[in-house]
């Protein structure tokens, strides 16, 4: 038995901790872009902002667009809900209200996130400290999926918090994507340039995917990359990975609820999508179609498994 | 100099402390102070904040700990824990009788107009039968002591008292802290309250409920100042922790909206107040209660914990007829005496307490939490005549007690033991099984060097109570 607030609670709890570790690699990757490409670093940071959802909220709070702006933005400013101290926050009131239905292990490790981030993100964190902050919101969250993954029942409350996991992860991978593939379109023509190889590049660094891709030993380019971040099922942050889980995880919950749920179809449809068909099809389409229906789609599905669940009223 | 409870007015050990401070002496002070830096790390991970009201942003404060634990012989605690449960089995009966057929007041041994004047009294709960006919299922009985045979009750908390989870947290500390000093010494466990607090609670089902009890622990949320003892009950006790928008009514009962659908409440242990409970009953802006709970308790369909209306009975002019009250349902003298007290309603009081009010303590009647009093002793001239023209303006909202010279134990600072004054709040479990009292309790203590505030809303901290076996 649990509590639809409950429910609500793990699933919203871990989408924010995924969040603040998807914000952190998109900072690090955009901080790199604009080092190495001094002329373009502002297209650098509009692309982050708006990967991250956050493009309109920086524009209100700023005139130009700048590194130290973005970083701090993207970082520490309250007023951006999607900064990684709002999102922390935000996992943390959610650890809070659903302690009950945590290990030990888990809260101190999501409190423990929380009280490190606080006091790191006190002040504007300058040049020289801003690898160690992003490296240990990183290491934060290895933690709490580490606790996560070694003290928690492999029950619905388990279920709950994998199915906020990956519907955060799909969204962002299919942003990041979405938002460069924009980025790149004049020059898509153009491949095989050192600079267009290192554009894509930070498209595998965001997504904490450059080493894996390196082993493939594939030639780089969309293509190849996007084949590998939408349809590779042996990557954990692909799109493809993403949806066998949910679905995974959503059969779980029918299983020990014993009934079927809306949300499944909508899932089993998505996960068809990613399964049956190939980069060539989906290059077809058009990619950002293509990408646009899908985070649609897996919004969709949020709100679908929200109200199968009863998380509120 | 008042009584202290390590060194009574010596320098020598009392007997319970014998032992502990044999040890303290060949313990090294600056590994005791690193102890003591890490006990609020430890304290910090795990959560045990404290939200103070008033504060703008959501403050997470941790309240103070003190390593020098409150020790009491097993002797001592007999004593208080048979006072207590005379008192408290007093409080349920008089609970009883004022919703019923009030034969004290027919008794004349109270007046009329204290029960129906008082805000506290709540006329829904008038002829109500709550299950198993009990009122307060948990109550914290405020302790202080004057001598070595001297123990005074000054507020019998009946609502929702709270600091449960600190006498259970404090000893978790010590264990980890001090492991060697549980060998030397055989201290009662406390860690059982929370199986205790269920096995009472369930005792108490309503009629309509058929199987094992379901219980829910209702709080008004995670900005709650006392949120996380809320969800570690909660989670030591096995039961769901529910706000109010997690309840319905559905089909006569109170349900919780789960996963899986609505599945009825038998007992709701809530520390929510009265006026929030039921906005369809009471007050009527809360967001926080049950639209309706109220009919579904008075129709026999859940146990509220503690029961609507208690109030009345840890008010602070009430407290002043205790010892008739306890004399009246007992048939006999109370075993703990009350603090003495004067009540500013009464006009010969009144004077007395102004012509006096550098030397009291005045109270409003109403007040919790430390908020709203006056100290006299250690209260600046003008403070007292800002205080004077409000007990002017609504005499029968105060009442007035004389300073007691309450014990010190000691605390550990920079420079060694300091004496600070303490006060004790044992938690009692009450069912229709009987009064359970879990050997141990809250002790508050005063940082400030002469303070007699406790509160820990105003910088009080606290320590470890031990209840020796033997």
């Amino acid at each position: 038995m649990m509590l639809g607030k409950t429910a609500g609670g793990l699933f919203w709890m871990c989408r924010y901790l995924e969040r603040s570790a998807n914000n952190a690699r998109l900072i690090e990757a955009g901080s790199r872009m604009a080092m190495t490409r001094a002329d373009a670093s502002d297209a650098e940071w509009i692309s982050v902002l708006s990967t991250a959802n956050a493009l309109d909220g920086y524009n209100e709070r700023h005139d130009e667009i700048n590194r130290t702006h973005a970083i701090d933005y993207m970082l520490r400013d309250r007023t951006n809900p999607s900064s990684v101290m709002s999102v922390v926050d935000a996992a943390r009131n959610n650890a809070r209200m659903v302690r009950v239905a945590l290990t030990r292990e888990v809260w101190e490790a999501v409190n423990d996130t929380w009280m490190r981030l606080k006091e790191a993100l006190a002040r504007q964190v300058s040049e020289k400290d801003l690898p160690n902050v992003l490296e240990l919101i990183r290491q934060q969250s290895a933690q709490v999926r580490g606790a996560l993954h070694g003290t928690m029942l492999r029950n619905d409350i388990f279920n709950f918090c994998r199915i906020g996991t990956f519907l955060e992860r799909a969204d962002n991978v299919a942003r990041i994507l979405d938002v460069k593939y924009y980025v790149l379109l004049p020059s898509v023509s153009m491949v095989g340039s050192s600079i267009d190889n290192f554009q894509w590049e930070t498209i595998l660094r965001s997504a904490a995917a450059e080493r894996s891709f390196a082993w493939l030993n594939k030639e780089s380019g969309p293509r190849a990359i996007s084949e590998f971040l939408i349809l590779d099922q042996r990557l954990p942050r692909s799109l493809a990975f993403c949806y066998i889980n949910l679905a995974r995880n959503l059969a779980n919950l029918e299983a020990e609820y014993g009934e079927t749920k809306p949300c499944q179809a909508i899932c089993a449809n998505i996960l068809q999508r990613l399964t049956t068909t190939d980069i060539d099809a989906i290059m077809e389409e058009g990619l950002h179609e293509f990408l646009t229906r899908l985070i649609n789609d897996n919004n969709g599905l949020g709100t679908q498994i929200e109200e199968d669940y009863r998380f509120a009223y | 100099m008042p009584f202290d409870e390590m060194f009574g007015h010596g320098e020598h050990p009392r007997q319970p402390y014998q032992t502990y401070s044999d040890w303290f002496q060949s313990e090294n002070s600056r590994s005791l102070r690193k102890k003591a830096k890490e006990a609020e790390r430890a304290f910090r991970r795990t959560g045990i904040t404290f939200n103070v009201y008033g504060r703008e942003e959501a403050n997470e404060r941790l309240i103070p700990f003190d390593i020098v634990p409150h020790i009491l012989s097993n002797r001592e605690w007999q004593k208080l824990s048979e006072g207590i449960e005379q008192r408290v089995l007093a409080l349920n009966a008089f609970l009883h009788d004022i919703y019923h057929r009030q034969e004290i007041l027919k008794a004349g041994r109270i007046p009329r107009e204290m029960i129906s004047q008082n805000a506290a009294f709540e006329p829904k709960m008038i002829g109500v039968d709550p299950p198993g006919g009990i009122y307060t299922h948990i109550v914290g009985t405020d302790i202080v002591r004057t001598g070595e045979d001297e123990f005074y009750v000054l507020e019998d908390n009946a609502r929702t008292p709270s600091g449960v989870s600190y006498m259970l947290e404090n000893r978790e500390t010590m264990f980890e802290m001090f492991p060697d000093l549980f060998i030397r010494h055989k201290v009662c466990p406390v860690s059982t309250y929370p199986k205790r607090l269920r096995r009472s609670l369930a005792a108490c089902a309503p009629s309509a409920c058929t199987d094992k009890p379901v219980v829910a622990v209702l709080t008004p949320g995670i900005h709650n100042s006392a949120y996380f003892e809320h969800s570690f009950l909660a989670d030591e006790m096995g039961a769901e922790l529910v706000e109010g928008h997690d309840l319905r009514v559905v089909n006569g009962r109170v349900a919780m909206r789960t996963t899986q659908g609505y599945m009825p409440v038998d007992v709701l242990y809530r520390r929510v107040d009265d006026a929030y409970l039921d906005p369809l009953n009471f007050n009527p802006d809360s967001v926080l209660g049950v639209p309706g709970i109220m009919d579904i308790y008075r129709a026999g369909g859940i146990t509220i914990a503690n029961a609507p209306g208690t109030g009345i009975a840890d008010d602070k002019a009430i407290y002043s007829y205790m010892p008739d009250i306890v004399e009246f349902y007992t048939g006999e003298k109370a075993k703990l005496p009350n603090v003495p007290t004067w009540r500013c309603s009464d006009p010969d009081s009144l004077a007395y307490v102004l012509d006096n009010l550098e030397d009291l303590v005045v109270k409003e009647v109403h007040g919790s939490g430390g908020y709203g009093m006056l100290v006299g002793p250690a209260a600046s001239r003008k403070e007292v005549a800002a205080f004077r023209a409000k007990l002017q303006a609504k005499p029968d909202g105060y009442i007035a007690q004389p300073t007691l010279a309450l014990s010190t134990v000691p605390i550990f600072t920079n420079q060694g033991l300091a004496p600070r004054h303490v006060d004790l709040r044992p938690f009692v479990l009450v069912s229709p099984n009987g009064v359970d009292i879990t050997p141990g309790g809250l002790t508050r203590v005063a940082l400030k060097k002469g303070s007699l505030v406790v509160n820990s809303s105003q910088g009080g901290g606290t320590k470890d109570t031990w209840v020796l076996e033997s």
